[in-house]
Protein backbone atom coordinates (compact mmCIF):
# COMPACT_ATOMS: atom_id res chain seq x y z
CA UNK A 1 0.00 0.00 0.00
CA UNK A 2 2.97 2.57 0.63
CA UNK A 3 4.29 2.05 -2.41
CA UNK A 4 1.31 2.69 -4.14
CA UNK A 5 0.79 5.80 -2.41
CA UNK A 6 4.45 6.69 -3.35
CA UNK A 7 3.93 5.82 -6.61
CA UNK A 8 0.33 7.93 -6.64
CA UNK A 9 2.18 11.17 -5.36
CA UNK A 10 5.14 10.67 -7.45
CA UNK A 11 2.25 10.67 -10.19
CA UNK A 12 0.70 13.75 -9.28
CA UNK A 13 3.79 15.59 -8.70
CA UNK A 14 5.06 14.72 -12.39
CA UNK A 15 1.20 15.82 -13.65
CA UNK A 16 1.68 19.39 -11.83
CA UNK A 17 4.85 20.16 -13.45
CA UNK A 18 3.25 18.81 -16.91
CA UNK A 19 0.46 20.36 -16.08
CA UNK A 20 2.28 24.03 -15.26
CA UNK A 21 3.59 23.97 -18.80
CA UNK A 22 0.73 22.28 -20.44
CA UNK A 23 -1.11 25.70 -19.71
CA UNK A 24 0.90 27.74 -21.97
CA UNK A 25 0.19 25.46 -24.86
CA UNK A 26 -3.79 25.06 -24.58
CA UNK A 27 -4.13 29.34 -23.30
CA UNK A 28 -1.55 30.10 -26.60
CA UNK A 29 -3.46 27.60 -28.41
CA UNK A 30 -6.86 29.14 -27.61
CA UNK A 31 -6.33 32.31 -28.25
CA UNK A 32 -4.28 32.00 -31.79
CA UNK A 33 -4.38 28.26 -32.91
CA UNK A 34 -0.82 28.16 -32.92
CA UNK A 35 1.17 25.08 -31.16
CA UNK A 36 4.21 27.26 -29.72
CA UNK A 37 6.63 24.56 -29.48
CA UNK A 38 9.52 26.93 -28.28
CA UNK A 39 7.51 26.94 -25.32
CA UNK A 40 9.53 23.73 -23.83
CA UNK A 41 12.59 26.21 -24.40
CA UNK A 42 10.73 28.94 -22.46
CA UNK A 43 10.69 26.37 -19.62
CA UNK A 44 14.03 25.65 -19.85
CA UNK A 45 15.11 29.00 -19.87
CA UNK A 46 13.28 29.37 -16.46
CA UNK A 47 15.59 27.10 -15.15
CA UNK A 48 18.50 28.04 -16.19
CA UNK A 49 17.61 31.57 -14.73
CA UNK A 50 16.63 30.17 -11.75
CA UNK A 51 20.31 27.82 -11.54
CA UNK A 52 22.26 30.88 -12.30
CA UNK A 53 20.45 33.46 -9.82
CA UNK A 54 20.06 30.47 -6.96
CA UNK A 55 23.55 29.65 -7.75
CA UNK A 56 25.23 33.46 -7.28
CA UNK A 57 22.45 33.98 -4.41
CA UNK A 58 24.09 30.92 -2.29
CA UNK A 59 27.53 32.19 -3.18
CA UNK A 60 26.88 35.34 -1.08
CA UNK A 61 25.10 33.52 1.18
CA UNK A 62 21.55 34.21 1.07
CA UNK A 63 19.11 32.31 3.52
CA UNK A 64 17.41 29.73 1.45
CA UNK A 65 13.94 31.02 1.20
CA UNK A 66 15.08 34.16 -0.11
CA UNK A 67 16.92 32.50 -2.51
CA UNK A 68 13.93 30.08 -3.56
CA UNK A 69 11.53 34.00 -3.62
CA UNK A 70 14.32 36.36 -5.56
CA UNK A 71 15.10 32.77 -8.06
CA UNK A 72 11.39 32.33 -8.40
CA UNK A 73 10.54 35.88 -9.39
CA UNK A 74 13.75 35.75 -11.65
CA UNK A 75 13.01 33.10 -13.79
CA UNK A 76 8.80 34.57 -14.04
CA UNK A 77 10.47 37.75 -14.98
CA UNK A 78 12.57 36.26 -17.48
CA UNK A 79 10.86 33.61 -19.03
CA UNK A 80 7.92 36.14 -19.42
CA UNK A 81 9.76 38.47 -21.61
CA UNK A 82 11.22 35.88 -23.75
CA UNK A 83 7.71 34.47 -24.43
CA UNK A 84 6.60 38.15 -25.12
CA UNK A 85 9.86 39.01 -27.01
CA UNK A 86 8.98 35.60 -29.18
CA UNK A 87 5.87 36.16 -30.11
CA UNK A 88 6.55 39.57 -31.50
CA UNK A 89 9.00 38.45 -33.25
CA UNK A 90 8.23 35.00 -34.75
CA UNK A 91 4.64 35.02 -34.26
CA UNK A 92 2.59 38.18 -34.46
CA UNK A 93 4.48 39.24 -37.89
CA UNK A 94 2.80 35.94 -39.48
CA UNK A 95 -0.37 37.08 -37.72
CA UNK A 96 -1.97 36.67 -41.21
CA UNK A 97 -0.38 34.39 -42.96
CA UNK A 98 -1.18 30.66 -43.52
CA UNK A 99 -1.54 28.39 -40.38
CA UNK A 100 1.89 26.27 -41.55
CA UNK A 101 3.80 29.11 -41.31
CA UNK A 102 3.99 30.42 -37.91
CA UNK A 103 4.32 26.35 -36.98
CA UNK A 104 7.54 26.52 -38.54
CA UNK A 105 8.42 29.81 -37.47
CA UNK A 106 8.04 27.79 -33.79
CA UNK A 107 9.98 25.01 -34.36
CA UNK A 108 12.15 27.31 -35.67
CA UNK A 109 12.81 29.57 -32.44
CA UNK A 110 12.68 25.94 -30.48
CA UNK A 111 15.47 24.71 -32.25
CA UNK A 112 17.37 28.40 -32.46
CA UNK A 113 17.01 29.13 -28.15
CA UNK A 114 17.91 25.32 -27.32
CA UNK A 115 21.48 26.40 -29.37
CA UNK A 116 21.69 29.32 -28.01
CA UNK A 117 21.53 28.22 -24.60
CA UNK A 118 24.52 25.57 -25.40
CA UNK A 119 26.43 28.18 -26.89
CA UNK A 120 26.07 30.83 -23.99
CA UNK A 121 25.83 28.29 -21.64
CA UNK A 122 26.95 24.89 -21.79
CA UNK A 123 26.30 21.15 -23.06
CA UNK A 124 27.31 19.58 -20.09
CA UNK A 125 24.55 18.80 -16.98
CA UNK A 126 24.75 21.56 -14.70
CA UNK A 127 24.34 20.06 -10.47
CA UNK A 128 20.96 22.72 -9.45
CA UNK A 129 21.31 23.99 -6.48
CA UNK A 130 18.91 21.98 -3.73
CA UNK A 131 15.90 24.63 -2.86
CA UNK A 132 13.83 22.71 -0.78
CA UNK A 133 15.13 21.15 2.38
CA UNK A 134 13.89 17.97 4.05
CA UNK A 135 10.79 19.42 6.36
CA UNK A 136 11.30 18.01 9.92
CA UNK A 137 7.23 17.40 10.40
CA UNK A 138 7.61 15.49 6.97
CA UNK A 139 10.20 13.03 8.65
CA UNK A 140 7.48 10.30 9.40
CA UNK A 141 6.45 9.72 5.85
CA UNK A 142 9.57 10.93 4.14
CA UNK A 143 9.42 7.32 2.76
CA UNK A 144 6.62 8.22 0.71
CA UNK A 145 5.89 11.72 -0.19
CA UNK A 146 9.28 13.82 -0.10
CA UNK A 147 9.30 17.46 0.80
CA UNK A 148 10.04 18.52 -2.41
CA UNK A 149 7.15 16.73 -3.90
CA UNK A 150 5.09 18.26 -1.33
CA UNK A 151 6.33 22.09 -2.48
CA UNK A 152 5.71 20.98 -5.67
CA UNK A 153 1.68 20.04 -5.07
CA UNK A 154 1.27 22.74 -2.97
CA UNK A 155 3.01 25.58 -5.38
CA UNK A 156 1.17 24.24 -8.05
CA UNK A 157 -2.34 23.77 -6.58
CA UNK A 158 -2.07 28.08 -5.62
CA UNK A 159 -1.15 28.71 -9.09
CA UNK A 160 -4.16 26.53 -11.03
CA UNK A 161 -6.38 28.53 -8.03
CA UNK A 162 -4.84 32.12 -8.77
CA UNK A 163 -4.97 31.63 -12.65
CA UNK A 164 -8.18 30.42 -12.21
CA UNK A 165 -9.34 33.66 -10.23
CA UNK A 166 -7.36 35.79 -12.93
CA UNK A 167 -9.47 34.07 -16.26
CA UNK A 168 -12.80 33.77 -14.71
CA UNK A 169 -12.98 37.24 -12.39
CA UNK A 170 -10.81 39.68 -13.75
CA UNK A 171 -11.04 42.09 -16.77
CA UNK A 172 -7.93 40.93 -18.90
CA UNK A 173 -9.15 37.10 -18.26
CA UNK A 174 -12.51 37.87 -19.40
CA UNK A 175 -10.88 39.56 -22.42
CA UNK A 176 -8.99 36.90 -23.05
CA UNK A 177 -11.63 34.14 -22.85
CA UNK A 178 -13.79 36.65 -25.33
CA UNK A 179 -10.92 36.85 -27.64
CA UNK A 180 -10.51 33.47 -27.61
CA UNK A 181 -13.91 32.42 -28.51
CA UNK A 182 -14.34 35.46 -31.26
CA UNK A 183 -11.51 37.47 -32.14
CA UNK A 184 -13.20 40.06 -34.35
CA UNK A 185 -15.73 40.63 -32.11
CA UNK A 186 -13.13 41.17 -29.73
CA UNK A 187 -12.11 44.15 -31.55
CA UNK A 188 -15.30 45.09 -32.12
CA UNK A 189 -16.04 45.62 -28.62
CA UNK A 190 -12.63 47.95 -28.34
CA UNK A 191 -10.31 45.24 -26.83
CA UNK A 192 -7.23 45.21 -27.78
CA UNK A 193 -6.33 42.01 -29.32
CA UNK A 194 -2.44 42.58 -29.89
CA UNK A 195 -2.41 43.16 -25.73
CA UNK A 196 -4.58 40.06 -25.03
CA UNK A 197 -2.04 37.39 -26.83
CA UNK A 198 0.90 39.75 -25.01
CA UNK A 199 -0.93 38.87 -21.94
CA UNK A 200 -1.27 35.33 -22.96
CA UNK A 201 2.27 34.93 -23.79
CA UNK A 202 3.50 36.58 -20.30
CA UNK A 203 1.59 34.34 -18.25
CA UNK A 204 2.12 31.07 -20.06
CA UNK A 205 5.70 31.72 -19.74
CA UNK A 206 5.43 32.28 -16.41
CA UNK A 207 3.69 29.31 -15.49
CA UNK A 208 6.48 27.09 -17.18
CA UNK A 209 9.11 29.06 -15.39
CA UNK A 210 7.46 28.27 -11.96
CA UNK A 211 7.33 24.70 -13.29
CA UNK A 212 11.15 24.66 -14.86
CA UNK A 213 12.24 26.18 -11.02
CA UNK A 214 10.79 23.28 -9.05
CA UNK A 215 11.70 20.35 -11.26
CA UNK A 216 14.96 21.29 -11.47
CA UNK A 217 15.21 21.28 -7.94
CA UNK A 218 13.34 18.03 -7.99
CA UNK A 219 15.79 16.69 -10.20
CA UNK A 220 18.60 18.50 -9.35
CA UNK A 221 20.46 18.57 -12.60
CA UNK A 222 19.74 20.67 -15.96
CA UNK A 223 20.78 20.93 -19.39
CA UNK A 224 19.82 23.08 -22.68
CA UNK A 225 17.69 20.08 -24.17
CA UNK A 226 15.43 19.51 -20.65
CA UNK A 227 12.91 21.76 -22.35
CA UNK A 228 11.95 19.02 -25.46
CA UNK A 229 11.40 16.05 -24.02
CA UNK A 230 9.34 18.69 -21.37
CA UNK A 231 8.13 20.53 -23.83
CA UNK A 232 6.67 17.61 -25.72
CA UNK A 233 5.06 15.61 -23.01
CA UNK A 234 3.13 18.89 -21.71
CA UNK A 235 1.88 19.16 -25.53
CA UNK A 236 0.53 15.09 -25.50
CA UNK A 237 -1.18 16.07 -22.00
CA UNK A 238 -2.38 19.35 -23.49
CA UNK A 239 -3.83 17.18 -26.37
CA UNK A 240 -5.20 14.77 -24.39
CA UNK A 241 -7.26 17.13 -22.55
CA UNK A 242 -8.65 18.58 -25.11
CA UNK A 243 -5.88 21.72 -26.56
CA UNK A 244 -7.50 24.96 -25.85
CA UNK A 245 -9.19 24.24 -22.37
CA UNK A 246 -7.97 24.69 -19.45
CA UNK A 247 -9.50 22.61 -16.86
CA UNK A 248 -8.43 20.12 -19.45
CA UNK A 249 -5.19 20.79 -19.67
CA UNK A 250 -4.63 20.24 -15.86
CA UNK A 251 -7.17 17.36 -15.62
CA UNK A 252 -4.51 15.88 -19.04
CA UNK A 253 -1.35 16.24 -17.12
CA UNK A 254 -3.03 14.50 -14.22
CA UNK A 255 -3.43 11.76 -15.84
CA UNK A 256 -0.55 11.28 -17.78
CA UNK A 257 1.75 12.12 -14.80
CA UNK A 258 0.02 9.02 -13.09
CA UNK A 259 0.45 6.63 -16.08
CA UNK A 260 3.87 7.44 -16.18
CA UNK A 261 4.53 6.92 -12.31
CA UNK A 262 2.25 3.45 -12.10
CA UNK A 263 3.86 2.29 -15.38
CA UNK A 264 7.46 3.13 -14.08
CA UNK A 265 6.12 1.32 -10.79
CA UNK A 266 4.45 -1.86 -11.47
CA UNK A 267 6.25 -2.78 -15.06
CA UNK A 268 9.64 -0.87 -15.69
CA UNK A 269 10.88 2.52 -16.27
CA UNK A 270 12.06 1.27 -19.53
CA UNK A 271 8.25 1.54 -20.54
CA UNK A 272 7.03 4.96 -18.76
CA UNK A 273 6.90 6.94 -22.58
CA UNK A 274 5.09 3.99 -24.48
CA UNK A 275 2.36 4.18 -21.87
CA UNK A 276 2.36 7.88 -21.99
CA UNK A 277 1.88 7.87 -25.92
CA UNK A 278 -0.14 5.01 -25.97
CA UNK A 279 -2.35 6.73 -23.49
CA UNK A 280 -2.44 9.61 -26.01
CA UNK A 281 -2.80 7.57 -29.04
CA UNK A 282 -6.05 5.76 -27.47
CA UNK A 283 -7.52 8.41 -26.45
CA UNK A 284 -7.52 10.26 -29.89
CA UNK A 285 -9.00 7.19 -31.42
CA UNK A 286 -11.68 7.68 -29.20
CA UNK A 287 -12.41 11.12 -28.48
CA UNK A 288 -10.54 13.09 -30.86
CA UNK A 289 -10.94 16.55 -29.54
CA UNK A 290 -9.76 15.14 -26.42
CA UNK A 291 -11.37 14.50 -22.70
CA UNK A 292 -12.71 18.11 -22.25
CA UNK A 293 -12.32 19.71 -25.83
CA UNK A 294 -15.29 20.63 -27.74
CA UNK A 295 -15.72 19.16 -31.35
CA UNK A 296 -15.32 22.30 -33.43
CA UNK A 297 -16.15 22.05 -36.91
CA UNK A 298 -14.07 23.90 -39.23
CA UNK A 299 -16.02 26.91 -40.72
CA UNK A 300 -15.81 26.61 -44.48
CA UNK B 1 -21.63 63.60 -37.29
CA UNK B 2 -20.01 60.82 -39.67
CA UNK B 3 -18.67 61.24 -42.86
CA UNK B 4 -17.40 58.72 -45.42
CA UNK B 5 -15.89 60.36 -48.68
CA UNK B 6 -14.66 58.42 -51.10
CA UNK B 7 -13.81 55.62 -49.26
CA UNK B 8 -12.30 52.85 -51.30
CA UNK B 9 -11.63 49.32 -48.92
CA UNK B 10 -11.20 45.40 -49.45
CA UNK B 11 -9.85 42.16 -48.90
CA UNK B 12 -6.41 41.00 -50.35
CA UNK B 13 -6.30 42.71 -53.96
CA UNK B 14 -10.17 42.73 -54.39
CA UNK B 15 -11.99 45.86 -54.00
CA UNK B 16 -15.35 45.34 -52.19
CA UNK B 17 -16.19 48.94 -51.95
CA UNK B 18 -15.20 50.72 -54.48
CA UNK B 19 -16.06 54.87 -54.64
CA UNK B 20 -18.69 55.49 -51.18
CA UNK B 21 -19.79 58.59 -49.93
CA UNK B 22 -22.57 59.06 -47.39
CA UNK B 23 -23.45 61.17 -44.48
CA UNK B 24 -25.05 60.97 -41.23
CA UNK B 25 -26.75 63.19 -39.15
CA UNK B 26 -26.70 63.42 -35.66
CA UNK B 27 -29.98 61.67 -34.01
CA UNK B 28 -30.52 59.75 -37.58
CA UNK B 29 -31.63 56.89 -38.65
CA UNK B 30 -30.15 55.88 -41.95
CA UNK B 31 -30.16 52.85 -43.53
CA UNK B 32 -28.01 51.29 -46.27
CA UNK B 33 -29.74 48.64 -48.39
CA UNK B 34 -28.40 46.76 -51.06
CA UNK B 35 -27.90 42.82 -52.73
CA UNK B 36 -25.71 40.51 -51.12
CA UNK B 37 -22.12 41.12 -51.69
CA UNK B 38 -22.47 44.81 -52.71
CA UNK B 39 -20.34 45.99 -50.10
CA UNK B 40 -22.31 46.81 -47.47
CA UNK B 41 -21.10 44.88 -44.12
CA UNK B 42 -17.79 45.74 -45.47
CA UNK B 43 -18.61 49.51 -45.11
CA UNK B 44 -19.51 49.30 -41.43
CA UNK B 45 -16.30 46.80 -40.92
CA UNK B 46 -14.36 49.78 -43.05
CA UNK B 47 -16.03 52.45 -40.25
CA UNK B 48 -14.62 50.19 -37.78
CA UNK B 49 -11.37 50.25 -38.46
CA UNK B 50 -11.54 46.48 -38.96
CA UNK B 51 -11.33 46.55 -42.69
CA UNK B 52 -8.09 48.92 -43.38
CA UNK B 53 -9.74 52.25 -45.60
CA UNK B 54 -7.53 52.02 -48.71
CA UNK B 55 -8.24 55.64 -49.95
CA UNK B 56 -10.91 58.07 -48.88
CA UNK B 57 -11.73 59.81 -45.82
CA UNK B 58 -14.04 59.00 -42.66
CA UNK B 59 -14.67 62.07 -40.57
CA UNK B 60 -16.17 61.29 -37.16
CA UNK B 61 -17.69 64.77 -35.04
CA UNK B 62 -14.23 66.83 -37.36
CA UNK B 63 -11.68 64.03 -36.75
CA UNK B 64 -10.35 61.89 -39.61
CA UNK B 65 -10.59 58.43 -38.36
CA UNK B 66 -9.69 56.09 -40.96
CA UNK B 67 -6.00 55.34 -39.72
CA UNK B 68 -7.86 54.93 -36.25
CA UNK B 69 -6.96 51.78 -34.61
CA UNK B 70 -10.56 49.74 -33.66
CA UNK B 71 -10.61 50.13 -30.26
CA UNK B 72 -9.99 53.90 -30.91
CA UNK B 73 -13.11 54.19 -32.73
CA UNK B 74 -15.14 52.37 -29.97
CA UNK B 75 -13.53 54.54 -27.31
CA UNK B 76 -14.83 57.59 -29.67
CA UNK B 77 -18.48 56.24 -29.50
CA UNK B 78 -19.00 53.97 -32.51
CA UNK B 79 -20.23 50.80 -31.87
CA UNK B 80 -20.95 48.21 -34.05
CA UNK B 81 -23.55 45.12 -34.01
CA UNK B 82 -22.03 42.57 -36.66
CA UNK B 83 -23.68 40.53 -38.93
CA UNK B 84 -24.52 36.98 -37.69
CA UNK B 85 -24.51 38.71 -33.93
CA UNK B 86 -21.15 37.44 -32.60
CA UNK B 87 -22.30 36.34 -29.43
CA UNK B 88 -19.54 35.14 -27.11
CA UNK B 89 -20.70 31.66 -26.60
CA UNK B 90 -19.14 30.37 -24.09
CA UNK B 91 -19.43 33.77 -21.54
CA UNK B 92 -22.50 34.71 -19.70
CA UNK B 93 -25.23 36.74 -20.62
CA UNK B 94 -23.99 38.94 -18.22
CA UNK B 95 -19.99 38.63 -19.19
CA UNK B 96 -21.10 39.59 -23.24
CA UNK B 97 -22.57 42.74 -21.66
CA UNK B 98 -19.28 43.61 -19.29
CA UNK B 99 -17.20 42.72 -22.41
CA UNK B 100 -19.45 45.67 -24.00
CA UNK B 101 -18.64 47.82 -21.74
CA UNK B 102 -14.88 47.01 -22.06
CA UNK B 103 -13.46 50.29 -22.13
CA UNK B 104 -15.30 52.16 -19.82
CA UNK B 105 -14.33 52.67 -16.15
CA UNK B 106 -17.46 54.27 -14.45
CA UNK B 107 -18.71 51.37 -12.67
CA UNK B 108 -21.88 52.80 -11.55
CA UNK B 109 -22.91 53.97 -15.18
CA UNK B 110 -22.11 50.44 -16.26
CA UNK B 111 -24.79 49.37 -13.82
CA UNK B 112 -27.08 51.53 -14.46
CA UNK B 113 -26.65 50.72 -18.07
CA UNK B 114 -27.30 47.58 -17.24
CA UNK B 115 -30.26 47.63 -15.85
CA UNK B 116 -31.20 49.79 -18.51
CA UNK B 117 -31.16 47.45 -21.30
CA UNK B 118 -32.21 44.71 -18.72
CA UNK B 119 -35.57 46.95 -19.36
CA UNK B 120 -35.34 46.69 -22.76
CA UNK B 121 -35.40 43.39 -22.77
CA UNK B 122 -36.16 41.52 -19.66
CA UNK B 123 -35.68 38.02 -20.96
CA UNK B 124 -31.65 39.24 -20.94
CA UNK B 125 -31.96 39.74 -16.89
CA UNK B 126 -33.76 36.56 -16.49
CA UNK B 127 -30.86 34.61 -18.55
CA UNK B 128 -28.30 37.09 -17.05
CA UNK B 129 -26.08 33.28 -16.04
CA UNK B 130 -26.25 31.26 -18.82
CA UNK B 131 -24.09 31.03 -21.66
CA UNK B 132 -24.55 33.31 -24.61
CA UNK B 133 -24.45 29.97 -26.91
CA UNK B 134 -27.24 28.56 -25.25
CA UNK B 135 -29.63 31.38 -26.08
CA UNK B 136 -32.20 31.54 -29.07
CA UNK B 137 -31.62 33.54 -32.46
CA UNK B 138 -33.88 36.41 -31.38
CA UNK B 139 -32.63 36.30 -27.74
CA UNK B 140 -28.58 36.78 -29.22
CA UNK B 141 -29.66 39.43 -31.61
CA UNK B 142 -31.17 41.05 -28.20
CA UNK B 143 -27.78 40.39 -26.33
CA UNK B 144 -25.73 41.61 -29.43
CA UNK B 145 -27.51 44.97 -29.13
CA UNK B 146 -27.47 45.28 -25.74
CA UNK B 147 -23.62 44.89 -25.20
CA UNK B 148 -23.36 47.17 -28.08
CA UNK B 149 -25.42 49.99 -25.94
CA UNK B 150 -22.87 49.18 -22.96
CA UNK B 151 -20.37 51.31 -24.59
CA UNK B 152 -22.97 54.13 -24.79
CA UNK B 153 -22.48 54.49 -28.59
CA UNK B 154 -23.20 57.85 -30.52
CA UNK B 155 -23.09 56.20 -33.24
CA UNK B 156 -25.11 52.51 -33.69
CA UNK B 157 -23.95 50.31 -36.87
CA UNK B 158 -26.21 47.57 -37.30
CA UNK B 159 -25.62 44.55 -39.69
CA UNK B 160 -28.29 42.96 -40.78
CA UNK B 161 -30.68 42.79 -37.06
CA UNK B 162 -33.61 41.08 -38.85
CA UNK B 163 -31.65 38.14 -40.22
CA UNK B 164 -33.02 34.74 -39.64
CA UNK B 165 -35.15 35.57 -37.00
CA UNK B 166 -38.92 35.05 -36.84
CA UNK B 167 -41.14 38.18 -38.45
CA UNK B 168 -42.50 39.03 -34.62
CA UNK B 169 -39.70 39.04 -33.89
CA UNK B 170 -38.31 41.01 -36.16
CA UNK B 171 -40.85 43.61 -35.56
CA UNK B 172 -40.15 43.70 -31.88
CA UNK B 173 -36.31 44.23 -32.64
CA UNK B 174 -37.13 47.04 -35.16
CA UNK B 175 -39.65 48.89 -32.24
CA UNK B 176 -36.22 48.74 -30.17
CA UNK B 177 -33.82 49.99 -32.49
CA UNK B 178 -37.22 53.40 -32.63
CA UNK B 179 -37.25 53.26 -29.53
CA UNK B 180 -33.15 53.49 -28.80
CA UNK B 181 -32.68 55.94 -31.37
CA UNK B 182 -35.50 58.04 -29.80
CA UNK B 183 -35.02 57.89 -25.94
CA UNK B 184 -31.01 58.76 -25.75
CA UNK B 185 -30.61 60.86 -29.29
CA UNK B 186 -28.22 57.62 -30.82
CA UNK B 187 -27.35 58.13 -34.18
CA UNK B 188 -28.90 54.65 -36.09
CA UNK B 189 -27.19 53.50 -38.94
CA UNK B 190 -28.81 50.76 -40.15
CA UNK B 191 -27.51 48.05 -43.03
CA UNK B 192 -30.08 45.33 -44.21
CA UNK B 193 -31.52 43.17 -47.23
CA UNK B 194 -35.00 43.48 -45.39
CA UNK B 195 -35.13 46.71 -47.27
CA UNK B 196 -38.98 47.17 -46.25
CA UNK B 197 -39.01 47.26 -42.96
CA UNK B 198 -35.38 48.98 -42.46
CA UNK B 199 -37.30 51.80 -44.82
CA UNK B 200 -40.22 51.86 -42.53
CA UNK B 201 -38.02 53.05 -39.94
CA UNK B 202 -35.39 55.29 -40.91
CA UNK B 203 -35.10 58.53 -41.99
CA UNK B 204 -32.90 58.65 -45.09
CA UNK B 205 -31.49 55.30 -47.20
CA UNK B 206 -28.43 54.46 -49.45
CA UNK B 207 -28.72 51.99 -52.00
CA UNK B 208 -25.74 49.95 -52.80
CA UNK B 209 -25.03 47.66 -55.58
CA UNK B 210 -21.11 46.47 -56.46
CA UNK B 211 -19.59 48.11 -54.34
CA UNK B 212 -20.95 51.68 -54.99
CA UNK B 213 -23.73 54.03 -54.12
CA UNK B 214 -26.51 54.33 -56.63
CA UNK B 215 -29.26 55.84 -55.30
CA UNK B 216 -30.17 57.85 -51.90
CA UNK B 217 -33.31 59.77 -50.89
CA UNK B 218 -35.95 60.08 -48.30
CA UNK B 219 -36.63 57.00 -47.10
CA UNK B 220 -40.02 57.81 -48.00
CA UNK B 221 -39.25 59.07 -51.75
CA UNK B 222 -37.07 55.17 -52.20
CA UNK B 223 -40.28 53.34 -50.55
CA UNK B 224 -42.10 54.70 -53.36
CA UNK B 225 -39.24 54.46 -56.07
CA UNK B 226 -40.24 52.27 -58.64
CA UNK B 227 -36.64 50.63 -59.49
CA UNK B 228 -36.24 50.15 -55.75
CA UNK B 229 -40.12 48.76 -55.07
CA UNK B 230 -39.21 46.07 -58.17
CA UNK B 231 -35.64 45.31 -56.95
CA UNK B 232 -35.98 45.23 -53.38
CA UNK B 233 -39.14 45.54 -51.90
CA UNK B 234 -40.47 42.67 -54.15
CA UNK B 235 -43.58 44.72 -55.09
Amino acid sequence: MDYFIELLFSGLTRGSIYALIALGYTMVYGIIGLINFAHGEIYMIGAFTAFIVATVLSIYGFPLIAIVIIAGIAAVVWSSSYGYTIEKIAYKPLRHAPRLSPLISAIGMSIFLQNYVLLAQTSDFLPFPRLIPDFPFMEPIAHIVGSTDLVILVTTVIVMVALTFIIKFTLIGKAMRATSQDRTMATLVGINVNRVISATFIIGSGLAAIGGLLIASHIGQINFYIGFLAGIKAFTAAVLGGIGSIPGAVLGSLILGLTESFATGYVSSDYEDVFAFSLLVLILIFKPSGLLGKATNQKV
Amino acid sequence: MLKLEKVQSGYGNKLAIKNVSLEIQEGEIITLIGANGAGKSTTLMTICGVVPCRSGSITFQDREIQEMAPEEIVRLGICQVPEGRHIFPQLTVKENLDMGAFLRKDKEGIKKDMEYVFALFPILAERRNQDGGNLSGGEQQMLAMSRALMARPQVLLLDEPSMGLAPLVIKQIFEIIKQINEESNTTIFLVEQNANQALHIADRGYVMENGEITLTGKAQELLANKDIQKAYLGI
